[in-house]
């Protein structure tokens, strides 16, 4: 557990180093830009914003903090615990670059997230999934804001199959075998479906044991959603945050289960990606397709949006033919109001999530166990951004 | 210290013998610093008296609404899915009821065998420094407990486990089984509560052993008895109802614990075979409302883990009061 925060820390001390020997070239090249247009300060962040995506590039070497906008004050947002750590990650660089800006994220889950976004007690709500009309959400968010609220999805959370299996490194599942595991129908490793998905891998008679999660999440509630989606015949259960399954062990939030896999010779389950790797685990492939950022990005790629105007929430199609495409993959939203009342809270926000879109922080994700957004999905991110005001 | 109100300081200890002190007829002086300290100190009973009274009252406020909306027998259905409305308790039930009472089988002659030790056959010097590194146990805050039961000692229990079932899997309780593995049971929750509870239990017994009548002690041993029979026929009597009472101390903590049985107990998934094996996973009352704190939303649900909540609170309340009555009883015996 201590594992991400201490790369946080690691990484935020790292920029901080960078910053200051890069501040004396920047001071040069500040004052020129100063000298050239001096009243550009006003509108300085829409500007910026604008670039942020192709300037990252041809600012080069100099340092990027250049087409990140700052801004001083505060800003809140609360929510989903399945982007939390990326989300920090992304406070704790954006304050490297910008002094001023103090933002805090309280990763509570995404119902209390969205609950408080309502109440206008944050000025932005992280979330697994987009506002569900069926709860009425849009239309209370609507009023809260007085203006529609947009899903602008921002981290990209790849769950991963991991296995433990002792002598077998590499393992190959089909969406069917992965709803036949999971619901007790196959039993053994070296079951016949099982080995005609692996050729030439030895597998042994070790018993399956299944592990999920025993608390109420988003990471069940994805998952759970893929298999009633690729094969309901053995899935036949709706999604739901709780494990409807009847076979398997509960263990207590993802590193329970990360832990219980680890433990367990023959043990399977479902964690997110990050936990995966900072486990060790053996991660099984999806009809081939090995999960890495690229191939989760693809499944992005693939996804319909079926958000009106700039609202952006993605339907991921679980069964996406797309070339090395890995399917189980879990898009977290950040909620906004299209428009702020408060002048000041939408620069903030725009500025913040700017800077979440750019690819400069996309690609910092991977260390988080998060994927980037692939790029069609991302110009489209930022456009949406863009468009608060 | 002398006192004005003619109540010399001795007075006010209990005898040895656990009579209540002797009292005075009530009268105050009258000075303010009576008044005070008497308006102080009722207050603070009341207070206590209207906080438990009032967590009851939120207790049922909230449970009522999601109990009657409940579809299945809140009392005898082991079905909790709080997305369909199905709030049945007794798999948290019965999984709470037998860790704890695994924690005490275990805990409760150890603490007693090391109160006895302490108090009547270890050397002074000995004594006092083992009676605060037991009490120390009790300073180890719970998630450590946890983390040793879970990644320490269940990898290693499963044979110890697998060992027993094989050779007492023919009674009920030491049945073998098939569906949780890696020692992660009711069984080692309970071993592991019972380290938790043992501190309080040993400190509890140890002042009451150590306040059996020296009169008493000294005429057991005039009369020829072994040290053994001594304890045996004077300090064991005497400390009888201060075993019951700590003992239901130890059950209040063990009933309660939270963050270490979370992260030892499997949970079972929804319509696993009912079984009455010690070996099997569960949720007790606590780690279960602790595992889905997270997404509490005001709401039927929440209300469902209330009333959950409720159920240990009346139990606590229930084992308590027994206890007290058990205790009543044997003080008119022995008197």
């Amino acid at each position: 557990m201590a594992g991400p925060t201490d790369f946080i820390v690691w990484k935020a001390v790292l920029l901080k180093i960078t910053r200051i020997g890069r501040a004396s070239g920047l001071a040069v090249a500040a004052a020129l830009a100063l000298s050239a247009c001096g009243s550009a300060s006003n509108d300085d962040s829409s500007n910026t914003a604008n670039n942020s995506g192709a300037a990252a590039s041809s600012s080069g070497g100099s340092g990027s903090s250049a087409d990140t906008s700052c801004f001083s004050g505060s800003l809140s947002a609360e929510g989903s615990t399945a982007q939390q750590n990326a989300i920090t990650q992304a406070i704790s660089s954006y304050q490297a670059k910008c002094n001023g800006a103090k933002i805090t994220y309280n990763g509570t889950g995404s119902g209390a997230g969205i609950t408080k976004f309502i109440a206008k007690q944050v000025d932005f709500a992280g979330s697994d999934s987009a506002l569900n009309p069926d709860k009425g959400e849009p239309a209370k968010a609507k009023t809260a804001c007085k203006s529609d609220a947009l899903d602008i999805p921002m981290v990209t959370g790849p769950i991963a199959v991991s296995y433990n299996v002792k002598g077998v490194g590499k393992l190959n599942l089909t969406p069917q075998l992965i709803a036949k595991i999971f619901s007790g129908k196959i039993k053994t490793w070296n079951d016949p479906a099982i080995k005609a998905a692996n050729k030439g891998v030895d597998l042994p008679g070790t018993k399956i044991s299944v592990f999920f999660r025993s608390d109420s999440s988003g990471t069940t509630d994805n998952f759970t959603n893929y298999m009633n989606t690729v094969d309901p015949a053995n899935w036949p259960d709706k999604h739901d945050k709780t494990w409807k399954g009847s076979v398997g062990q509960g263990k207590a939030k993802t590193a329970g289960v990360a832990s219980a896999v680890k433990a367990t010779d023959g043990g399977i389950g479902y964690v997110e990606w990050g936990y995966a790797i900072q486990n060790k685990l053996d991660m099984a492939s999806v009809d081939g397709v090995k999960l890495t950022a690229d191939s989760a990005g693809k499944a992005v790629e693939a996804a319909k949006v079926v958000g009106k105007g700039k609202d952006l929430s993605l339907k991921i199609d679980y069964k996406t033919k797309a070339e090395g495409a890995y399917p189980i993959v879990l898009v977290t939203y950040e909620v906004v109001c299209s428009k702020y009342s408060d002048a000041t809270k939408a620069k903030n926000v725009k500025a913040f999530l700017s800077y979440m879109a750019s690819s400069e922080f996309q690609k910092q994700l991977t260390g988080v166990g998060a994927a980037p957004l692939p790029a069609p999905i991302q110009s489209k991110v930022v456009e949406s951004i863009n468009s608060i005001s | 210290m002398s006192s004005s109100t003619g109540a010399s300081l001795a007075d006010e200890l209990p005898d040895p013998d656990g009579r209540p002190p002797l009292r005075g007829d009530g009268a105050g002086t009258g000075r303010r610093g009576d008044r005070l300290f008497a308006g102080a100190a009722t207050g603070s009973g009341l207070i206590v008296i209207a906080m438990v009274v009032l967590v009851g009252l939120f207790l049922l406020f909230q449970a009522i609404p999601a109990i009657g909306e409940d579809k299945v027998n809140f009392l005898t259905s082991r079905q909790w899915q709080v997305s369909a409305r199905k709030f049945g308790i007794v798999q948290m039930l019965w999984t709470t009821v037998a860790t704890s009472v695994v924690a005490l089988v275990i805990a409760v002659p150890f603490a007693v065998a090391i109160a006895l030790f302490l108090t009547q056959y270890a050397p002074k010097w000995l004594s006092g420094a083992a009676a605060s590194l037991i009490d120390l146990l009790a300073a180890v805050p719970s998630i450590v407990y946890g983390l040793w039961g879970y990644f320490i000692v269940a990898p290693k229990f499963e044979h110890v486990q697998s060992w027993i079932s094989d050779v007492f899997g023919w009674i009920p309780l030491f049945d073998r089984v098939g569906g949780v593995g890696g020692g992660t049971t009711i069984f080692l929750a309970g071993i592991v509560l019972s380290i938790m509870v043992l501190p309080i239990v040993t400190a509890l017994t140890r002042e009451v052993f150590n306040q059996a009548p020296m009169a008493h002690r000294e005429a057991a041993l005039a009369l020829g008895a072994t040290k053994w029979e001594m304890i045996r026929t004077a300090v064991l009597p005497f400390g009888k109802t201060g075993i019951i009472s700590a003992t239901m101390l130890g059950l209040g903590r063990a009933l309660g614990e939270t963050v270490a049985v979370l992260y030892i107990l499997s949970s079972l998934p929804e319509g696993s075979k009912w079984t009455w094996s010690l070996f099997n996973g569960g949720d007790t009352f606590a780690s279960k409302i602790a595992n889905s704190a997270s997404e509490f939303t005001p709401g039927l649900g929440t209300g469902a883990y209330v009333a959950a909540g409720l159920v240990l609170f009346v139990l606590t309340f229930l084992v308590n009061a027994l206890a007290r009555v058990v205790i009543e009883r044997k003080k008119a015996f022995t008197e």
